[in-house]
């Protein structure tokens, strides 16, 4: 039998299967939807922000194992990093996606990285980016 | 023939794209393959035949009206329609409902008429008619299907009253592959006065459809889901109301003559045909017509339904896997529609692409449907005469390893 394609690698199936971040965060101060209407994939994303750092994170939703993996593994990124740090790391992935991020780049993302073959897959782009889609307009409006 | 020795035939041979790849195509219900015959009338008519029909004075324009008209003739004869005037190209089933909707639909229906459709429709079998409505004050009424994608008679009769003037029904619909009571609509919208638009694109290709033993008003159907090419439908319409209706698209080759003020509209066909057409287009429908006849509709459909029992009761014994529609194979004209518990119908769709299976995952433009049924977006394999045994096999083998590969029972 052929071989998963790259991008069903054990970390991606492990951040779909067990995702440490997905569940309710009662007490965020910004949240917002996302939805992918070509998938149906629909998260919405919580943030507790403070002093300009983002000091905890969650979302809830459904969607294919692409779209839940990505905005798991994003939040592993970004909880405890500043704002801009995050949008800094957004920035990469979204290029990374795009094919246009070094290798250097890509190593800053650490898990997210193993998404990089999403960029061969142009009906699954919108699953990979829709979690730091969000949380770029979140933070984005924040400002 | 029993069914091993049918489904020995190797009817891939005649589809270089079949031949070459390694693939097992089941996505047959969003467009078919195309026999080597098809492509080389098509690529003949523009090699040898080419000038713009309908218009030319000399012998290279009129091969190339003859090309087309007989095209035309082709497709009469194969959905037995009186006359070849009712007979109308357009460039697929969408445009061939849209044709309905503005020239039959806006110019016959006012407010408080109803147009009864089924919740099981494509939305090019949907969205026309709310078009008319908005424009028009009409209401659309949906006949919705019970959980095995079957519409009672009671359910027809209740809908169809006197102030339906439009029943538009497919019939067969394309995510649950049930042949719908289409011959029962017909009759009840006749009975009231209306008219009925069968949406064919599921059925014509594989199934003999006779517009005159069902009293069809209208039929719309697609070139590219029967073999056929891209870029080229086809509308039938009875002669007596396309000879009342309007055009629906204005401009050259549909006229007979045009003064400052005035113009007369050309007769039937071709009032409905705008512009330069799709000629070599047609011709490769001609062929793909003649070659569905040389395999013969009693053949395609035994070796369709064979595969699809094949594919079904294997299916069933997957754990974690749903058909949605009836539990009997039977009722599935070659379309199986389907989940995996936990795993996302494009994951499942790149899974089966890893194994070289080619299906179909997302909402099938079908949306209000999968909402009724609750299933939300689902997986659809949708088989074609040409498909083999060994097609299904490895979609199952696929299919059975999909829940162990997404991690789950590790
Ligand atoms: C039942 C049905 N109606 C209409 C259509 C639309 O066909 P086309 O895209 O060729 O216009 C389809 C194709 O997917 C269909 O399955």
């Amino acid at each position: 039998m052929a071989d998963n394609r790259a991008f069903y690698n054990e970390i991606l199936l492990d951040h779909n299967m067990h995702p440490g971040h997905k569940h309710e965060l009662p007490d965020a101060d910004m949240e917002m939807r996302g939805y992918n209407p070509t998938c149906g994939d629909d998260i919405t994303l919580r943030l507790k922000v403070a002093d300009g750092i983002v000091v905890d994170g969650a979302f809830t939703g459904s969607g294919c194992a692409i779209s839940q993996a990505s905005a798991d593994m994003m939040l592993d990124l970004v909880i405890g990093k500043p704002k801009e740090e995050a949008l800094r790391l957004s920035d990469i992935f979204l290029r990374m996606i795009k094919g246009s991020a070094s290798e250097e780049e890509i190593d800053e993302l650490e898990e997210a990285g193993a998404l990089q073959d999403v960029s061969h897959m142009p009906a699954r782009v919108k699953c990979a980016v829709l979690g730091w889609h969000t949380l770029e307009q979140l933070l984005e409006d924040e400002e | 023939m029993v069914n091993e020795d049918l489904l020995a035939i190797d009817y891939k041979k005649d589809f270089p794209l079949l031949r070459e790849l390694d693939v097992a195509y089941l996505d047959n219900s969003a467009t078919s393959q195309r026999p080597q015959c098809v492509v080389d009338a098509e690529s003949e008519f523009y090699l040898k035949h080419n000038a713009n029909p309908l218009r030319g004075l000399y012998q290279l324009a009129m091969e190339a009206t003859d090309g087309y008209e007989n095209a035309r003739i082709a497709v009469q004869k194969f959905i037995n329609a009186k006359s070849e005037e009712e007979i109308i190209f357009t460039r697929n089933t969408s445009e061939s409902l849209n044709l309905v909707a503005y020239s039959y639909g806006l110019s016959n229906l006012q407010a408080g008429d109803e147009i009864v459709t089924t919740i099981m429709e494509h939305h090019s079998n949907m969205l026309p008619w709310r078009m008319v409505a908005a424009k028009t004050g009409a209401v659309v009424k949906y006949i919705e299907c019970a959980q095995d994608g079957s519409i009672s008679e009671a359910a027809l009769e209740e809908a169809i009253t006197s102030k339906t003037k439009i029943v538009a029904m497919a019939q067969v619909g394309n995510v649950l592959g049930r042949l719908n009571p289409v011959e029962k609509a017909i009759e009840l919208a006749h009975k009231v006065g209306a008219v009925a638009v069968i949406d064919g694109a599921q059925s014509v290709p594989h199934m003999p459809v006779d517009v005159q033993a069902s009293d069809a008003d209208f039929l719309a159907f697609s070139g590219h889901k029967m073999f056929g090419p891209m870029g080229i439908g086809v509308l039938y319409g009875k002669k007596k109301l396309l000879k009342k209706m309007p055009p629906f698209l204005y401009g050259g080759e549909m006229i007979n003559w045009v003064s400052r003020e005035t113009q007369e509209y050309a007769p039937l066909p071709h009032k409905f045909e705008a512009g330069t057409v799709n000629a070599a287009g047609a011709v490769g429908l001609h062929a793909a017509i003649d070659y569905i006849q040389s395999v013969g509709f009693e053949v395609i459909e035994a070796r369709e339904a064979a595969l699809t029992k094949i594919a079904f009761e294997g299916m069933q014994k997957i754990e974690g896997v749903h058909i949605i529609g009836s539990d009997k194979w039977e009722e599935h004209k070659g379309i199986i529609t389907f989940t995996i518990e936990g795993v996302h119908p494009h994951d499942i769709a790149a899974i089966f692409d890893a194994d070289g299976v080619n299906i179909r995952a997302g909402n099938h433009c079908a949306q209000p449907l999968l909402d009724h049924l609750g299933t939300g977006a689902t997986a659809r394999m949708s088989l074609a005469f040409y498909n083999t045994v060994a097609d299904v096999e490895r979609f199952l083998a696929s299919l059975s390893t999909m829940r162990e590969r997404m991690g789950y029972g590790r």
